[in-house]
């Protein structure tokens, strides 16, 4: 792939990269969320059409159009979700579409064991064909899909966090696996956060970061501080309107917070005018923490204090009873009713308030509306307009807004400036800064280092459903952050540094 | 303002369904001499009256992105439920036999309602299955047999006018109110909006998406209840077969007048239209000559385009 550039509205996701694979190499592909590695890995796929650039395969220039024409290419790819069908055998599921058929038409079972047998054998995998897939494991089922990947006659699989689902002895499977088909001549893409693996098993690295290649080196030449510096590598020259604000008394106790197979035993407190920030990788719980804490999902276990008292916090009901707010991860999943109006977003959550006797006061609401929507300067012609002709950013703004109107105590901001403009963002981050100066506590997730780094007065990190480690604003680095939240078995070394 | 042509397409788009109304009106002045009488008109507005009841609560179904096929057949229970209450002459007050009835028929929308939102049944299913038992409640109750020779005075509430206007629709008239006041200006018909908008976000920011959701089905059955009895009145008995397809008439009524099958769209002003856009398709029909067979198929095909109108115009909602 060469020069390739792919723009979305507001965003260059990726400007001019170049990437190779060779014949029969594991290259490893890594960079920090947001870097580019699933929207370069869509552009081979065919599902996103790039900007500018050229692909080549096997010598020859190649337009992909869809994923379907990536695979007659020779191009498969093994998702982080299987794609089986559970119900089905493991050979139904290796040949889907392409059963062979007998001289009438009907399917011929035993060719297709047979077939599926021989196929598994050449990569070192022993599957009975006629086992159903639901019967199998996660990692055996992963198997299966690189099975079928291989029996298109595939060259080069890509695979997406193989390893994240599985246990060590299922890893050292599937690292037999890989060897197996290097030998013969199919190239293996291996997308992974986890440091240790990509050293075990790759050929090579790629590095990306915002969007741009860093670099492509041997796995040889590498190490671990060599590979995060160059995942991290820009400078913090981005300026953020954090101000030092009195920091008051323990506002929230979370004790050993559980969810099981979620998180574990989360235990933090955030103060008033504390912004506590969350960092860690994509699917690291954080999120999956905040819900519970907020009533939306069922927590199995933990306690959570508010100023002090025990509360038990059973539905978001309650959480805005209490005074926590929380502008969730997608706003367009959870945060906004894209096809109402801004005012109706605006008032979501105080509905009560603008009611008397259940019958809405359309004076006192539509005061209310305009006056978040000059605080919070959201560009808007009108509050009637729908939420979606807003841009991102406003759109954001309108989120933030229907929580205000509570006066919450506590507003947990769950990636607060994902997909919005530089310009938004900032005004979104002064809003913070003067949030908390009103004694206001904030939870910020983020999966932008910088903004962490920006923002937080303390900084918790999350791995794997745990909290790994703890950081003060003066000695978080971004190196620190990365390399606690993706090195493994090193638990809360660098926050002891 | 300046008017340009997207600003144009946007009020045309808001406005079909009237626009198709009165040119429907205008063809079939021309098409039929008795169609614009003082009579055909009444006759209209009658055999409007219990679709637009029964569209009244199904707006609120569909606009919490529900849907509810089971209030033709609790129009059937709460006909039988009035009918025999006032034959066997325990029940006197005619206005406490509609009470009873629009409560029955609240109760089978409650039944709905829980399945729905705290078994999580999915709403075709659901009253699918309730259109299924209600109408078997309703032959269990009648002994599979009509039941006839009701009190005169019953008859008023189908058959009578008060100052010209028939008193059923007045009773229609004051449900659409009702049904109107409950949908746009009261916090609970801005949640029905909200869940039918985006229900994850409402649940996130407070609103008690199940409570919300029962209630609308209660809602649903109280209009059937209440459009049972009005049946039963017009019909002069109480017939388990009553109310046979009148869900899909509701349904078409209610996405004919342009709320979105998706939730979260839609008015009662246009469930309005919509309603007396079936009843005006029916009648016209009726003028001409259209055999019932034909009829069927007829208002199928409406039924159809009407949904396909409605994801076209969502579809360029999504890309604007």
């Amino acid at each position: 792939m060469k020069g390739i550039s792919k723009q979305f509205p507001g965003v260059k996701a990726l400007n001019q990269v170049d990437f190779s694979v060779r014949y029969g190499e594991v290259h490893a592909l890594i960079g920090e969320n947001g870097a580019g590695k699933s929207t370069l890995m869509k552009v081979l796929l065919g599902m996103y059409t790039p900007n500018s650039g050229t692909i080549s395969f096997a010598g020859k220039d190649v337009v992909i159009d869809s994923p379907h024409d990536a695979l007659k290419t020779g191009i498969s790819m093994i998702h982080q979700e299987l794609s089986l069908v559970p119900d089905r055998t493991v050979a139904e599921n290796i040949f889907i579409g392409r059963e062979p058929v007998n001289a009438l038409g009907l399917l011929d079972w035993k060719r297709l064991y047979a077939e599926a047998e021989s196929l598994m054998r050449t990569i070192g995998m022993v599957f009975d064909p006629q086992q159903k897939v639901s019967d199998l494991t996660v990692s055996q089922q992963q198997m299966i899909e690189i099975a079928r990947a291989v029996s298109y006659k595939s060259k080069l699989i890509i695979m997406d966090e193989p390893t994240s689902a599985l246990t060590d002895k299922e890893v050292n499977t599937l690292y037999t696996i890989i060897n197996g088909l290097k030998k013969e001549h199919v190239s293996v893409i291996f997308i992974s956060h986890k440091l240790e693996e990509i050293f075990r098993i790759a050929d090579r690295t790629t590095v990306l970061r915002d969007g741009e290649l860093v670099g492509v080196k041997n796995n040889k030449e590498f190490n671990k501080e060599l590979l995060v510096t160059m995942m991290v590598g820009r400078e913090l020259n981005q300026i953020f309107p954090k101000e030092d604000v009195a920091i008051g008394d323990v506002l929230l106790e979370a004790k050993n917070l559980t969810r099981k197979g979620v998180f574990e035993n989360i235990s933090f407190s955030v103060r008033k005018g504390e912004i506590l920030g969350f960092s860690g990788l994509m699917g690291a719980g954080r999120t999956e923490v905040m819900r519970a804490l907020f009533g939306i999902d069922r927590l199995d276990s933990g306690e959570v204090f508010l100023r002090g008292e025990k509360v038990n916090i059973h539905s978001p009901q309650k959480a805005i009873s209490l005074g926590l707010g929380m502008v969730t991860e997608d706003r367009k999943v959870e945060g906004l009713c894209l096809i109402r109006s801004i005012k109706e977003n605006i008032s979501m959550v105080t509905m009560k308030d603008y009611c008397r006797l259940s019958l809405i006061n359309d004076r006192k609401e539509t005061a209310h509306a305009q006056s978040k929507i000059e605080m919070l300067r959201i560009k808007t012609p009108n509050q009637h307009v729908k939420a979606n002709s807003l841009s991102g950013g406003n759109q954001q703004k309108v989120v933030v807004a229907k929580w205000l109107a509570i006066k919450p105590g506590l507003i947990i901001l769950d990636e607060p400036t994902r997909g919005i403009d530089v310009g938004a963002k900032s005004e979104i981050h002064k809003l913070m800064t003067s949030f908390v100066k009103e004694g206001l506590a904030i939870i910020l997730i983020s999966s932008e280092l910088p903004e962490v780094l920006g923002m937080s007065d303390r900084i918790l990190v999350m791995h794997e459903g745990r909290i790994k480690g703890e950081f003060l604003r003066e000695e978080a680095t971004q190196e620190k952050l990365l390399q606690c939240a993706m090195v493994e078995n090193r638990e809360g070394s660098y926050a002891n540094q | 303002m300046q008017i340009n042509r997207t600003e144009v397409i946007k009020n045309l788009d808001r406005f079909k369904m009237v626009i198709i109304l009165l040119l429907m009106i205008i063809v079939m002045s021309f098409a039929s001499d008795v169609f614009l009488s003082g009579r055909n008109i009444m006759n209209v507005v009658r055999q409007i009256s219990v679709n637009m009841i029964l569209a009244v609560g199904m707006t609120f179904v569909i606009m919490t992105g529900g849907i509810d096929l089971s209030v033709g057949s609790i129009l059937a229970v709460s006909g039988v439920v009035a009918s025999s209450l006032l034959k066997n002459g325990s029940v006197d007050s005619i206005l406490l036999v509609t009470i009873i009835a629009s409560i029955v028929g609240g109760l089978l929308g409650l039944v709905n309602g829980l399945s729905i939102a705290k078994l999580k049944v999915p709403p075709f299913i659901s009253t699918l299955a309730m259109m299924q038992i209600a109408r078997g409640i309703a032959y269990l109750l009648s002994n599979g047999r009509p039941i006839v020779d009701l009190p005169k005075r019953f008859l008023i509430i189908g058959q009578e006018a008060f100052m010209g206007l028939p008193i059923m629709v007045i009773m229609m008239i004051v449900v659409v109110a009702i049904g109107y006041v409950l949908l746009q200006r009261t916090r609970f018909g801005r949640y029905v909006y909200y869940i039918g908008g985006n229900e994850e976000a409402a649940r996130v920011s407070g609103v008690n998406v199940s409570r919300i959701l029962i209630l609308v089905y209660v809602l649903a059955g109280i209009c059937a209840g209440f459009a049972g009895v009005i049946l039963s009145s017009r019909i002069n008995s109480g017939q388990p077969q009553a109310g046979l397809t009148y869900e899909l008439y509701a349904i078409a009524a209610v996405v004919i007048g342009g709320t979105s099958l998706n939730g979260g769209i839609g008015s009662i002003g246009g469930t309005i239209i919509g309603a007396i856009i079936i009843g005006l398709i029916r009648n016209s029909m009726n003028l001409l000559n259209v055999s019932p067979f034909n009829q069927m198929v007829v208002l199928g095909v409406v039924i159809l385009l009407a949904v396909i109108l409605d994801m076209q115009s969502s579809k360029r909602m999504l890309k604007s």
